[in-house]
């Protein structure tokens, strides 16, 4: 029997130690566990379970009051068949492009601004965060009444004709609908990304301002040579996150349109609904799932994509 | 002696715990039992959300009345609503009561499709259940003859107006329009005189009650939007009694502009609207009054009723009819025996009895009038002709609602043709034809012919779809 030959200078070999209920129990591996079961009952029931059952109704046909039928992926094809879908998809797509453009630049100057004030900028982050603390119900019977979808010619009508402007139908006019849902929406989550803009703005060096300022620059110079490089990580962030919670805009065409007028406000999340919920019968919980899934498919490829896109420039 | 004490303790606590745990274990044994053989709780649906306390209190004492006829039955009256929207989710989530009223529209899909308890043989033990009316009681009815819902009003659609926007326009309250042409004129005069109110309006939400009134007024106008029955049914959106009704919405909307503001407003919030003096006519069914009542408190005397001019659309169009529908009592599939068993007994008492007794006629009529409530309301008959007659008879005395109110629409709705609500797929029909009349009240160039035949293949759609969940 020989010995095989340590190389030089390695560690002897430790011993093997068998691994039995009690040794596993003695290095702390229960109390591990027992701090992990409550992440785990809570993750498991309320995420992870439900994503099973989801994708599994996906496949199923069933009305949740009777034994559910398996049906293979009959559900995607009427999805993708069903004329609303492409409409659906159409006015997400409107949504989140007229809320990039318009809506994602705002909260951006508005910090940048108050960033910029010497006096009572608590007051002004305060006033900016506002419209997040009104609940959405609220904040949407609001802007009903300034819209005139609650009686009358409403605020901005009569605003707009003290201009000499003639009323607009607003959330009532096809071409109008949308465009006013994303006004509504970046008034009302504007002030959450505010805060965060200029949590990011006050670890920019200041340094870097007074060397801007003595090479001559400007305020726009300095915004666009010192400011948004600083700030290009969570830029590229509050983008990705913006564009994945307008895809899935529900709140505002619910509350405001029930998807109308004409379909002129149907979102993808709103067809998810209409399916789960639209039918008194109850019979199209399966189709919900189906695109559920489509859903999530989609954004997380596009997330992906995303992060590969712009990994160069989020490192600095 | 601290330690003799504490062990004495120990053994008392522990010896109290094995007597408590016993006499649980006895307790819960007998309450059970007492339960099963004794003791059945139901929950049953109310009145809408929001309902008056004077409305409240007449249901409540008709619970009390109910639990000290039936000892027993425990009654919990639930707050209740019928939307399409949320009705399947509720019932596939057991938040329904035990109790609940669904749509002629609904009760035969929903049997078919097992969400309704079977009440056959506890219905049958009731001499009524042999009076119904054959078509009434065909829409609680499931393609095996089981009756999964028990009829407990129909009603005809109407034209609501407001007397007094009438009044004030000039009009005559006594002489509500007989023709569509007059319904046009009489918007324009309600406009002319108040230009804040709608002189004339129609639901134009995306919750199944657009494509509702726009088979309404399509039917008035001798249209039909649907022919045949079950899976052989077909989808007829392009037919011209909808071109008609729609040609005449398009009219009042863009050229008369009289039809107000708000072109989003559904069956509440119409009715919420109309008791607040900002419609002066819309349709919905002749049974909303109560409703108008119960709910916003209307102004007494602004309410009248009209029967639906009846109009046909010339060559190719059916006759001219009046939309009829109704209400269906329904039990969840949920239950258990002795709750199906006590639920049916609450709908012969809540629903029934006042229907087909003279002492529930009374009853129900007395302390309707009692608390204030409307009766007297217009509704059809879902049993015979004869009965009918009968329970108006015996709830005459009690009669409160003004009659001159309905006077113009009890006068010519018997002459009236009545027409049933489309047999297949009738919500996801009316939801079909939401957008089409949400297209033509926010697109002036809206094209009415295309979008009919656009909504038809979805319709047709939604038919195939019914019938294979059926």
């Amino acid at each position: 029997m020989s010995t095989a030959p340590q190389p030089a200078g390695a560690a002897p070999k430790r011993k093997r130690v068998r691994r039995t209920p009690a040794t596993w129990v003695k290095r702390g591996g229960l109390s591990k566990f027992l701090f992990l079961l409550p992440l785990l009952l809570v993750f498991g029931l309320f995420s992870w379970y439900p994503i099973v059952r989801l994708v599994m109704m996906s496949l199923q046909f069933t009305n949740l009051v009777q034994p559910a039928k398996w049906i293979g992926l009959a559900n995607f094809s009427e999805v993708i068949h069903d004329p609303l879908f492409l409409i659906a998809v159409k006015n997400t797509a409107e949504f989140a492009g007229l809320a990039l453009v318009f809506g994602y630049p705002i909260p951006l100057i508005i910090s940048v601004l108050i960033s910029e004030v010497r006096k009572r900028r608590g007051l002004y982050s305060a006033l900016a965060y506002l419209p997040v603390v009104i609940p959405p119900v609220v904040g949407v019977l609001l802007w009903k009444t300034f819209y005139g979808d609650s009686g009358g010619i409403g605020v901005f009508n009569t605003i707009l004709g003290w201009v000499g402007i003639h009323p607009q139908e607003w959330i009532q006019s096809t071409s109008q609908a949308i465009p006013s849902l994303v006004l509504y929406s970046t008034w009302a989550n504007a002030g959450s990304t505010v805060i965060i803009y200029l949590a990011a703005l006050t670890g920019v060096n200041r340094e870097l301002y007074e060397a801007a300022s003595v090479d001559g620059a400007g305020l726009w110079k300095k915004l666009w040579h010192v400011t948004l490089p600083q700030l290009r990580t969570i830029l590229l962030i509050t983008m990705i996150l913006q564009i994945i919670g307008t895809a899935q805009v529900f709140i505002e065409p619910w509350l405001f349109t029930q998807g109308g007028p004409a379909n002129a406000t149907l979102t993808v999340l709103l067809l998810i609904y209409d399916y789960a919920f639209g039918n008194s019968i109850g019979a199209a919980y399966g189709e919900a799932a189906a695109l559920s899934l489509m859903l999530v498919a989609f954004l997380a490829v596009f997330s992906l994509i995303y992060l590969r896109a712009t990994r160069a420039w989020s490192t600095s | 002696m601290q330690i003799r004490s504490v062990k004495l303790s120990s053994r008392l606590r522990m010896g109290a715990a094995v007597a408590a745990i016993s006499l649980g274990a006895v307790a819960v044994g007998s309450a059970s039992s007492a339960s099963a053989s004794s003791s059945v709780s139901i929950s049953v649906a109310s009145l809408v959300p929001g309902a008056t306390a004077a409305a409240t209190a007449q249901f409540n004492n008709q619970v009390k009345q109910f639990e000290k006829a039936n000892p027993g039955i425990n009654v919990k009256s639930v707050q209740y609503d019928w939307t399409a929207p949320t009705f399947a989710a509720e019932l596939a989530a057991k938040t329904l009561p035990t109790v609940f009223t669904v749509p002629f529209t609904d009760g035969d899909s929903l049997g078919d499709a097992g969400q309704l308890a079977n009440l056959t043989k506890y219905v049958k033990t009731y001499s009524w259940s042999k009076d119904f009316d054959k078509a009434a009681i065909a829409e609680g009815t499931d393609a095996k003859g089981q009756i999964v819902a028990i009829p407990e009003a129909a009603y005809a659609q109407g034209l609501e107006y407001n007397r007094n926007l009438f009044a004030n326009a000039g009009l005559n309250p006594n002489d509500p329009p007989k023709t569509w042409a007059q319904v046009e004129t009489d918007a324009k005069a309600i406009v002319l005189h108040d230009a804040q109110v709608a002189g004339f309006s129609v639901m134009g939400a995306n919750d199944n009650t657009a494509g509702w009134i726009l088979t309404t007024m399509a039917d008035a106008f001798g249209g039909r939007m649907e022919k045949g029955i079950g899976a052989k049914a077909v989808a007829t959106f392009d037919n011209p009694g909808a071109v008609a009704a729609l040609t005449f919405d398009h009219n009042l909307r863009w050229n008369d502009n009289a039809m107000g503001t708000n072109f989003n407003l559904s069956w509440g919030t119409s009715n919420q609207a109309f008791a607040a003096g900002e419609i002066g006519m819309f349709i919905s069914g002749s049974d909303v009054y109560t409703n108008m009542v119960q709910g916003f408190n209307i102004p007494a005397g602004i309410y009248g009723l009209a029967a639906l001019p009846q109009q046909s659309s010339g060559s190719g169009a059916s006759s001219p009819g009046e939309l009829g529908g109704g209400t269906l009592a329904a039990v969840t599939p949920f239950a258990s025996k002795a709750q199906i068993a006590a639920a049916v007994k609450w709908i012969n008492f809540f629903y029934i009895s006042p229907l087909v007794t003279k002492a529930g006629a009374i009853r129900n009529a007395k302390s309707l009038d009692d608390d204030n409530q409307p009766v007297g309301v217009p509704t059809f008959p879902i049993f015979s002709q004869k009965i009918y007659n009968q329970d108006l008879k015996w709830e005459e005395p009690y009669i409160n609602v003004p009659e001159t109110a309905f006077a113009p629409f009890n006068k010519s709705i018997l002459k009236d043709n009545l027409v049933p609500e489309p047999e297949a797929a009738t919500q996801a029909i009316y939801g079909d034809l939401d957008s089409v009349v949400e297209q033509v009240l926010t697109n002036q160039n809206a094209n009415i012919p295309a979008l009919l035949q656009a909504a038809n293949s979805a319709g047709q759609a939604s038919i195939a779809q019914a019938s294979a969940s059926s």
